[in-house]
């Protein structure tokens, strides 16, 4: 069980309270129409699946309600760092 | 009753306390402080079991958590049947009842015995696989009759009589395992100032120390065990957990902690006290002080009973006060071997040998074994064993110096007891479960764990590190290191205790014991007591090309009981090496998983248990219901009114007497439970036009509308009416089960998409009482109770809400409908609605007012035509698929959420499912939900489905069945014929129609 920092609430809580969501930094297309289907299919279905450093989209869902994003190490399960949206993240994947 | 193994005044048992208890139905005696294990050897009973694949007789091996055989059935009574306990780690009670978990019909004689003697050939390696895979129809039955035989234990068929607790913790220091090590860490921790809590899974602290020849500071260990405990227990900051075994280390240093309360009391706890508590621990730094097992040798039929553990003899000789036989032989690979001789010499019983596999052993115990005159033959093996029941003797020759096999003739020696000892596996289990594989030491001979992945530090045997000196100088350094890493100063006031202990010589790596016959025509050598794996079955697996340890083990099952192969891993994956010629760094490592011994599900589930399993809850109207018969079915996390049954009504005749009830007079349902979710702010509206699917711009204050909610995909996820409460404020009402769902779906998009818009949601479900009254005569009804609302149709037109008063008490009162009828949606602050509900029943009893359920409900809203989102929908169907584009308003200038998605290539296909009205051809059948529908029932199987049934009643309105369902192209296809094959053969014909069976135009709610 993960033990997180919630950036809203400023503590650590345990993850009993928390939701994950999913990939972070999905952002809906600004003109969804002038999207192709391809473009629309990769914007609703295709996520990352990394091993090591993944971001994170994350709800307060049992505490103030907030999202967030969090950068964590999909082997160790180390949270390197928990952030707001509409932050960017100080640590990240080397390129390969 | 004697006890002929029983030791005059040696152990920490009370004699003064003798204590009686029964296995398999005999009655024994032993004492308090005794575990079943020790108070069944002091009894002589050799055979505690049946092994689980030969059916051998089998003794008690091992003094601790990796005992494989002794795992009992535990319990007088049925509500208390514990199985697989093992006896060396259960407490003697009064009045203990426990038998042979193995073993049918009896343990002395066994038809599996018969089975596995027929010949190894009968059950080689893989044998479950092979073998009773085919037929595949009749493995339940092989299934039945292999459990009957072999016995995996049974749980009990009644109530757990007992509570279980969870508590969740914190600490600066968690130290796991209570012997010398252990003791030293907390007490350096505790004295830091930390807070600290020490766990161990036996009834005592001082771990190996309890039955320690040697001397700490002039004393004996156990005086030294003694006073750091009472230490430990003065320090407020020093939780002392005894019984309670860390059995899982996770992510982030979350430990949990199994403490077996009263276990040690009796099967059932005493009154008032909780049997077992799982403590939740989140600590700052671990200490693991796990410790270390003693590996047995791999000789031939060393399953025998009476082959043993050389320390568990120990143990059981100068902690508990029993010699498990009268004449010893030791086989050995080192030198702690040799203080089981000497024990067991000093309690005046036989040592017929120590058989020492080493040419010259030269430590301190060696020459002390000598000295007592007790025979040691050097450079040799115990390498077979006879006798069946119980050892009779042991063959013995001398080990190759140059390769592993014998040299040289045997000599037979006469005995009754084999004391073995391989060496030492560190107990890496914990290590193990945070993901960090242990790596091999050819020191220790032995996998110590590899590099910490979390903030754990290690102290004692569990590094390989043996003596009692350099197991109290590490407590007490990562003790200190934990503490200061925490935040504490150094603790000052230690210093490492003088230490009296031999010193011990070089041993040697030995795991499979050569035979005189090759190993897979030699007699059965255990690798794996509890699942009955042998050397050569190993063998036999990398030569099938199982050559990866991890293939291995699967397909042998080594490692795979409840023992999870604590004795048996390492000298299965030195064999595996062996045999594949490689060292076992190359073979691979093992990998332990939580949990380190069993735990029982009543730990687990803790008071998550019976009604706090899941909560409940209840509208303020629910007493109303209970006490006037309702029938209630779950609907989330709610209890929902269901039907509410007269005497002598079955369910349908409920029904159709509240279907009627509504179209024909009034009825009342409690709609409570429907999410509502208040929105405020400026840009409320503009946020609801981008997450429903129609058109919000012009609603007015005081109107009400219908919307659809849908994903990115277009396909429709939740329904509701949403109204104006004023220009920037409204209510939108969610289904039932969804409220949550929504919730967070507005705030997702509000918080990580448009947070420029100005918008707040807050979750009003349970501040409002919600009763709907609907039928012909709900507006007289309502007219009695409320006078400053214009009820006339005119003024008060349906899709409007007013703010009022009803039964004295403000009220929201909206005019929907969900029936199709004349219908009032009355709002009242919760605490007042069973006052609101009480009058309405008091002043609509002239009109007959009928209290109903949400399957009256259901009726009445299929009659209509209306969707369920969830029952009739299933995130496969988008607007158009329900024939519901009128709700969707492609002309909004923001491409509202699902817009885009429903315009893919897929969503807008032909024939796609959707969903229409059924009509049987036989008015009186009522088609099963789910129910598949083809074209042609008489196609071949697989049939062609074209949809299925969603909805499904009798309706008493048209006195006929009628149903929803999906069909292929179904909008295109109306007034054509479909069929639904029935499980029985037969054939249900239905024609597609619209799904609106009743008042087409509308024209009930609109009166
Ligand atoms: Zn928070």
């Amino acid at each position: 069980m993960l033990c997180i920092f919630c950036p809203h609430c400023g503590e650590y809580r345990e993850e009993e309270e928390f939701s994950a969501r999913g990939q972070a930094h999905i952002k809906r297309p600004e003109d969804p129409e002038a999207c192709s289907d391809e473009e629309w299919g990769n914007y609703m279905f295709f996520r990352k699946n990394p091993k090591g450093l993944h971001h994170e989209l994350w709800v307060h869902s049992a505490g103030c309600g907030k999202f967030f994003n969090m950068t964590r190490d999909t082997v160790s399960y180390e949270i390197k760092e928990t952030y707001k949206i509409g932050e960017q993240p100080s640590v990240v994947a080397a390129e390969k | 009753m004697t006890q002929p193994n029983r030791v005059q005044d040696a152990g920490r048992i009370n004699r003064s306390r003798p204590l009686t208890f029964t296995f398999n139905g005999r009655t024994f005696q032993g004492y308090e402080g005794d575990t079943v294990a020790s108070a069944l050897l002091a009894n002589g009973i050799d055979i505690v079991g049946r092994s689980f694949k030969y059916a051998r007789p089998r003794g008690i091996v091992a003094a601790g958590a990796e005992e494989p055989n002794a795992v009992l059935q535990l319990g007088a009574s049925e509500a208390a049947q514990i199985p697989n306990v093992r006896a060396t780690q259960q407490e003697l009670y009064n009045g203990l009842e426990c038998a042979s978990t193995n073993g049918w019909p009896t343990v002395e004689f066994d038809v599996m015995a018969y089975l596995g003697k027929i010949g190894g050939g009968m059950m080689p390696p893989g044998f479950y696989n092979k073998t009773f895979m085919s037929p595949q129809s009749l493995w339940p039955t092989y299934e039945k009759y292999i459990r009957k035989a072999a016995g995996l234990g049974r749980a009990s068929k009644q109530k757990d009589p007992d509570t279980y607790d969870h508590l969740n913790q914190h600490c600066d220091v968690l130290v796991v395992g209570g012997g010398a090590a252990g003791l030293a860490a907390a007490l350096a921790a505790g004295e830091a100032g930390a807070r600290v809590i020490l766990a161990d899974e036996q009834a005592e602290f001082g771990g190996a120390l309890l039955h320690s020849n040697d001397w700490i500071n002039e004393k004996p260990a156990s005086n030294w065990v003694a006073e750091t405990v009472a230490r430990l227990r003065t320090m407020d900051n020093v939780q002392l957990l005894p019984y309670s075994t860390v059995n899982g280390y996770h992510d982030h240093n979350f430990l949990t902690i199994h403490q077996r309360q009263t276990d040690h009391l009796g099967e059932t706890a005493p009154q008032g006290l909780t049997r077992q508590r799982l403590h939740r621990v989140r600590a700052g730094w671990v200490v693991l002080a796990t410790g270390a097992h003693e590996r047995p040798l791999v000789y031939a039929n060393n399953d025998v009973p009476g082959c043993m553990i050389a320390s568990a003899v120990s143990t059981y000789i100068r902690r508990y006060g029993v010699v498990p036989g009268n004449r010893l032989v030791v086989a050995t690979t080192n030198d702690y071997a040799y203080q089981t001789a000497i024990d067991w010499a000093n309690t005046g019983r036989q040592v017929v040998a120590v058989v020492d596999s080493r040419p010259d052993p030269d430590g301190e115990l060696v020459a002390a074994a000598e000295k007592a005159g007790i025979r040691v033959i050097k450079g040799s093996v115990v390498y077979d064993v006879q006798g069946s029941k119980r050892v009779k003797s042991v063959s013995v020759a001398r080990l190759s110096t140059t390769e592993l096999s014998l040299a040289g003739s045997e000599t037979t020696l006469d005995c009754d007891t084999v004391a073995t000892s391989g060496g030492w596996s560190p107990v890496v289990h914990l290590s193990c479960h945070t993901g960090s594989r242990p790596v091999w030491d050819d020191d220790v001979i032995g996998f110590v764990p590899g590099p910490a992945n979390q903030k754990q530090l290690l102290a004692g045997g569990i590094q390989g590190h043996y003596s009692i000196a350099e197991c109290l100088a590490e407590g007490f350094s990562a003790g200190a290191q934990a503490a200061t890493n925490a935040g504490f100063d150094k603790p000052t006031d230690l210093t490492v205790p003088k230490v009296h202990e031999p010193s011990v010589g070089k041993a040697m790596p030995l795991f499979y014991v050569p035979h005189k016959q090759p190993m897979t025509r030699a007699p059965k050598q255990f690798v794996d007591y509890q699942n009955d794996v042998t050397a050569a079955s190993i063998d036999v697996a990398t030569r099938e090309g199982f050559e990866a340890i991890e293939h291995v083990k699967r397909y042998t099952a080594l490692g795979f009981g409840t023992d999870q192969g604590k004795l048996g891993n390492i000298n299965g994956m030195a064999i595996t090496a062996q045999a594949v010629n490689k060292t076992i760094p190359e073979t691979g490592t093992t990998v332990f998983r939580p949990n380190y011994t069993p735990v029982t599900f009543g730990a687990i589930a803790g008071r998550n248990a019976r009604e706090l399993f899941v909560p409940e809850r209840y509208t303020a109207m629910h007493q109303w219901h209970v006490d006037n018969g309702a029938k209630f079915e779950d609907v989330g996390e709610w209890k929902r009114p269901w039907y509410y049954p007269k005497a002598g009504e079955s369910m349908q005749d409920s029904l159709n007497r509240e279907v009627l009830a509504v179209r024909n007079g009034v009825g009342m349902l409690d709609a409570s439970t429907l999410g509502k979710i208040d929105i405020q702010g400026k840009d409320a509206r503009e946020f609801l036009g981008r997450i429903y699917t129609n058109a919000w711009a012009k609603l007015a204050v005081g109107k009400c509308r219908y919307g659809l909610m849908c994903g990115e995909d277009g396909m429709v996820f939740d329904d509701g009416v949403t109204s104006c409460l004023g220009e920037n404020h409204f209510l939108m009402t969610t289904t039932t089960g969804g409220a949550a769902h929504v919730l967070e779906w507005l705030e997702l998009y509000h918080q990580t998409e448009w947070p420029e818009l100005e918008v707040f949601f807050t979750s009003v479900t349970d501040h409002w009482a919600t009763m709907t009254i609907g039928g012909p005569d709900s507006r007289k009804l309502l007219a009695e109770l409320c006078d400053d609302i214009d009820l006339d149709k005119d003024a008060f037109k349906f899709m409007d809400w007013r703010q009022g008063t009803v039964a004295g008490v403000p009220a929201r009162v909206f005019r929907i409908s969900f029936t199709g009828e004349l219908s009032y949606e009355i709002n009242v602050q919760a605490n007042f609605g069973m006052h609101v509900w009480k009058k309405l029943m008091e002043h609509g009893a002239k009109y007959g007012i009928t209290p109903y359920g949400t399957e009256t409900m259901h009726i009445l809203r299929a009659e209509k035509g209306f969707i369920i989102v969830g029952q009739d929908t299933d995130s496969t169907l988008h607007p158009y698929d329900l024939g519901m584009g009128w709700a969707v308003a492609q002309q909004k200038p923001f491409s509202f959420v699902g817009k885009r998605g429903m315009s893919r290539e897929d969503p807008t296909k032909a024939n796609r499912k959707q969903l229409v009205g059924l009509l049987t051809k036989d008015p009186q059948k009522v088609l099963p939900e789910g129910a598949q529908a083809v074209a042609d029932p008489k196609q071949a199987i697989p049939m062609t489905m074209l949809g299925h049934v969603t909805s499904s009643y009798y309706s008493a309105t048209l006195g006929r069945s009628i149903a929803m369902g999906t069909i292929r192209g179904g909008l295109d296809r109306m007034g054509e014929t479909v069929y639904y094959p029935m499980l029985d053969g037969s054939v249900v014909e239905a024609e597609i129609c619209s799904p609106v069976f009743y008042d087409p135009k509308g024209d009930r709610q609109n009166v």
